[in-house]
């Protein structure tokens, strides 16, 4: 297993892991001080986001704490021109490549239909059904293929494709396709696994008999296994990986050992299935204390973590306000983006729900919310 | 200016329609912070802290511990200075609305649920874990009622199994028990040195335990409380006690019972246990006569397929495979998990199992995919000390056999009074499904196992 960090937060020299550490030594203080800003950033963000799901204002919210070490690094290890296909909890990806929160918040609140445009940021939409991601990857990297812009040296042109999904996506069929067309394809694309050790209820033992990192093996997919809580190792793996891929060395695998450490959503209670002894464990070898631990012995003072905190409390203020401000989208927005072009079905199906929504009075998100709410009122 | 702001109580599941209000972590007069946990709940799926969506002063608390509340009722009224409740107030979707502090609170809409719902029983459990869930903007179109085995499910999970366990017989001072055993005492709260040992050289063995823990828990009582002073005591139904009602009304006023019985020497049976007690391959493992009847039943199912079958009021299903449940009352009341594809296991498989299941129960960590799609059912009433009784079907099954509890009796042997184990077996079906005649020969076919075990080698 690559590991760069110590829990204490030591820096391991290693000659088995050179590679990454030589990358790791390419890094700035800016880009450590960046890490530890977007891992705590994310933290926070997270942490506002359950208690609003607690307080009715999300239809769900599914956390990612824990895994903030493998999200971050990851996400900065991939190129300017890389795509990047999340599953639904990749909330520490999306920051690294721009994504705007509130656009998060918005989909798990139901008033938009995927929250936002892949075009602007490559990051593509969350997919609610899992595994399927990894299949739009391997197509996605299959394209990439057709159109020549793999190992041409050119980096203005050469990409890759990422994609992110869980131990226990491992144990569906899209995977196991995934990883067979990229090895066949040579696709330029990295498959970052998380293996938080939680598929919901189900443990990681109960979905592989190999370790996953192996999986890709027998379809000529070559993995390597980084500790999912240093957030350096994972951005010097997945960077390497990625760098690779781009230069038409083919797909890899990577697994990143971590810990989902809270619920599997907020419809979920861990405490039914899991030893609080184990959570505890887990909690020990945290991404964002380890990392703290390391910046602090290159000598970064106590002013910049409390100007973090700061920021965090700021960014939940900002979250909880903006969530209230929300409106409910028009309801004809959900036939907008289903043909590209006018297709005479949809537009008759979205007449017959105007109709039937005029039937029952009226549906209160074509006035904008201007009208008394439908729900809720004054007591 | 101050304004009151209510928060509403959220669907924090997806999809759920009420939750029970366990502990208020605040009281009117105390001051909160923005998501200061104010309150727990208990839903139909787990135990929820839930925080304070504003900063103020609690004016009051809108729901008592224990009650049942819908989502979308108020449960807290919090005064906030007036611009965190323009916030607050905004256009959330369900949870938070203000109020200026004069108007009084309508507490007609806090709606506590103390009816059951006739139709709870009907309604499927809905695991939606991940995606959307019900909107709260259609309330109307919401299914009433927790879905019976998730409410049962949860809630017994969080109870632990018994924990003021009484002496059965203290022996010597010195308790011998291996550690595993020990291990097991302790994990089931049963103090091993008040264990009645029943091992060759005086050992708690695993079977003791167990024993002591099952008497402890549930089937016997054990002291008599003292005479209370008020005249009545009210217990709110909910939770547990409500699924069960709910699904023996439904099976109740749905199918109509008939049982039968039929007294059997199972003398045999109690042979048969001891001597597979006795084999290697079954070291370890928990055999009682419960296992042989649920051999007996799956064998004689086999025989009369239409016992296990369902009713759909369009068809008849039979089931050519036996999902076999087991009524087993847990410290926060009857459920009935089964063993699913009995039929295809060894007599082996089938102690594991059913040991295993036991133990799930007796946990509190019996989940309701354990309990779905049973097929025919058994009551074990006979550890009860009970001879027999007029079992009600779980619902969505025909059939649900009694085994009472097995004792020396005097019996006729060849004109000849002898002293042998006696049991009576009683059996409900559903008329609709079952007639009379099958009835009376899956009992026999039953019956005639118990008293020649050796059947089973057919």
């Amino acid at each position: 297993m690559v590991q760069l960090l110590t829990v204490d937060g030591d820096f391991i020299e290693s000659k088995e892991h050179s590679v990454y550490g030589e990358l790791v030594r390419q890094l700035r203080e800016a880009d450590f001080l960046k890490f530890y800003r977007d891992m705590a950033r994310i933290r926070r963000f997270d942490e506002e986001a359950t208690a609003l799901q607690r307080q009715g204002q999300m239809g769900l919210w599914v956390s990612a704490i824990g895994q903030e070490g493998a999200q971050i690094g990851s996400g900065y290890g991939v190129g300017p021109n890389d795509h990047i296909f999340p599953s639904y909890r990749e909330h520490g990806v999306a920051i690294t490549h721009g994504v705007d929160l509130m656009s998060i918040i918005k989909t798990f609140r139901g008033v938009n239909h995927g929250g936002w445009n892949p075009k602007e940021n490559r990051f593509h939409l969350y997919a609610i059904v899992l595994g399927t991601q990894t299949l739009h990857a391997t197509g996605y990297a299959m394209g990439i293929n057709f159109e020549g812009l793999v190992g041409t040296g050119d980096p203005e042109k050469d990409l890759a494709v990422i994609t992110y999904f869980g131990d226990g996506s491992t144990a569906e069929g899209d995977v196991s396709e995934s990883l067979l067309f990229a090895a066949i394809n040579n696709t330029p694309q990295v498959f970052f696994c998380q293996n938080n050790q939680w598929a919901i209820s189900s443990p990681v033992g109960t979905q592989t008999k190999v370790p996953l990192f192996k999986r890709g093996e027998g379809f000529g997919v070559p993995g390597i296994r980084v500790d999912g809580n240093d957030v350096l190792a994972c951005y010097a793996v997945t960077k390497k990986h990625m760098d690779d891929a781009r230069s038409g060395k083919g797909p890899s695998l990577i697994e990143a050992l971590t810990y989902r450490i809270g619920s599997h959503t907020t419809s979920d209670d861990p405490s039914k299935y899991r030893d609080p002894a184990e959570v505890a464990e887990w909690a020990a070898k945290d991404p964002i204390i380890r990392f703290e631990r390391f910046l602090r012995k290159q000598g970064i003072g106590q002013d910049f973590f409390d100007e973090v905190k700061i920021a965090g409390d700021e960014l939940a203020a900002d979250l909880r306000e903006k969530t209230f401000a929300m409106t409910e989208p028009p309801m004809e927005l959900m036939f907008d983006h289903v043909y590209s072009e006018p297709h005479p079905l949809i537009d008759e199906q979205k007449a017959w729900l105007q109709a039937y929504e005029e039937s029952l009075g009226g549906h209160t998100s074509i006035n904008n919310g201007e009208e008394t709410p439908k729900y809720g009122g004054t007591h | 200016m101050s304004q009151i702001a209510y928060f509403d109580l959220p669907d924090v599941g997806e999809g759920l329609t009420e939750a029970e209000i366990v502990t208020w972590k605040v009281k009117a007069g105390d001051t909160v912070s923005v998501n200061q946990i104010i309150v727990e709940i208990e839903t139909a799926k787990s135990l929820v802290e839930l925080p304070c969506p504003f900063a103020g002063v609690v004016t009051q608390l809108l729901a008592n511990e224990g009650d049942t509340v819908n989502v979308g009722s108020p449960i807290i009224g919090v005064e906030v200075s007036v611009a965190t409740a323009a916030v607050a107030a905004g256009s959330a979707p369900t949870s938070m609305h203000s109020a200026v502090a004069q108007n009084a609170v309508n507490t007609e809409a806090i709606e506590t649920i103390s009816e059951v719902s006739s139709s709870g029983a009907e309604e499927k459990p809905e695991p939606n874990l991940v995606g959307y869930g019900v909107s709260a903007a259609a309330p109307s179109r919401r299914k009433r009622g927790v879905a019976p085995l998730a409410a049962a499910a949860s809630l017994a999970n969080a109870t632990a199994p018994g924990t003021d366990l009484i002496a059965v017989v203290p022996t010597a001072d010195v308790v011998l028990a291996k550690p595993p055993i020990r291990k097991l005492a302790k994990d089931m709260n049963v103090d091993i040195a008040k264990v009645k040992a029943t091992g060759v050289s005086g050992e708690v063995t695993r079977e003791d335990v167990l024993a002591a823990a099952q008497v402890a828990s549930v089937f016997k009582n054990q002291t008599t409380p003292e005479p209370k002073t008020e005249r009545e005591e009210r217990i709110p139904v909910k939770g547990v006690r409500k699924a069960i009602a709910t699904a023996m009304v439904q099976s109740a006023f749905t199918a109509p019972h008939v049982s039968i019985f039929v007294d059997v020497d199972a003398t045999r049976t109690m042979e048969y246990v001891k001597r597979l007690k006795a084999s290697a391959d079954f070291a370890g493992v928990k055999v009682t006569p419960l296992l042989i009847m649920a051999k007996a039943m799956i064998w004689a199912a086999r025989r009369n397929p239409t016992v296990n079958s369902t009713w759909t009021d369009t068809e008849i299903i039979v089931h050519n495979y036996v999902n076999f449940g087991v009524a087993a009352a847990t410290p926060r009341g009857l459920i009935v998990p089964n063993v699913k594809d009995a039929d295809k296991l060894s007599m082996l498989e089938l102690a594991m199992a059913l040991e295993k299941l036991a133990a799930t129960a007796r946990e509190g960590k019996t989940t309701p995919a354990d309990m779905a799609n049973g097929t025919i059912t058994v009551t074990n009433i006979g550890v009860f000390g009970v001879d027999t009784g007029t079992p009600i079907l779980n619902p969505g099954e025909v059939g649900i056999v009694a085994l009472g509890s097995i004792r020396p009796k005097p019996w006729v042997v060849d004109n000849e009074i002898l002293i042998r184990q006696v049991t009576t077996i009683g059996a409900t079906f559903d008329h609709r499904v079952v007639d009379g005649d099958v009835a009376s020969r899956f009992v026999q076919d039953v019956a005639s196992v118990i008293e020649e075990p050796a059947l089973l080698l057919d």
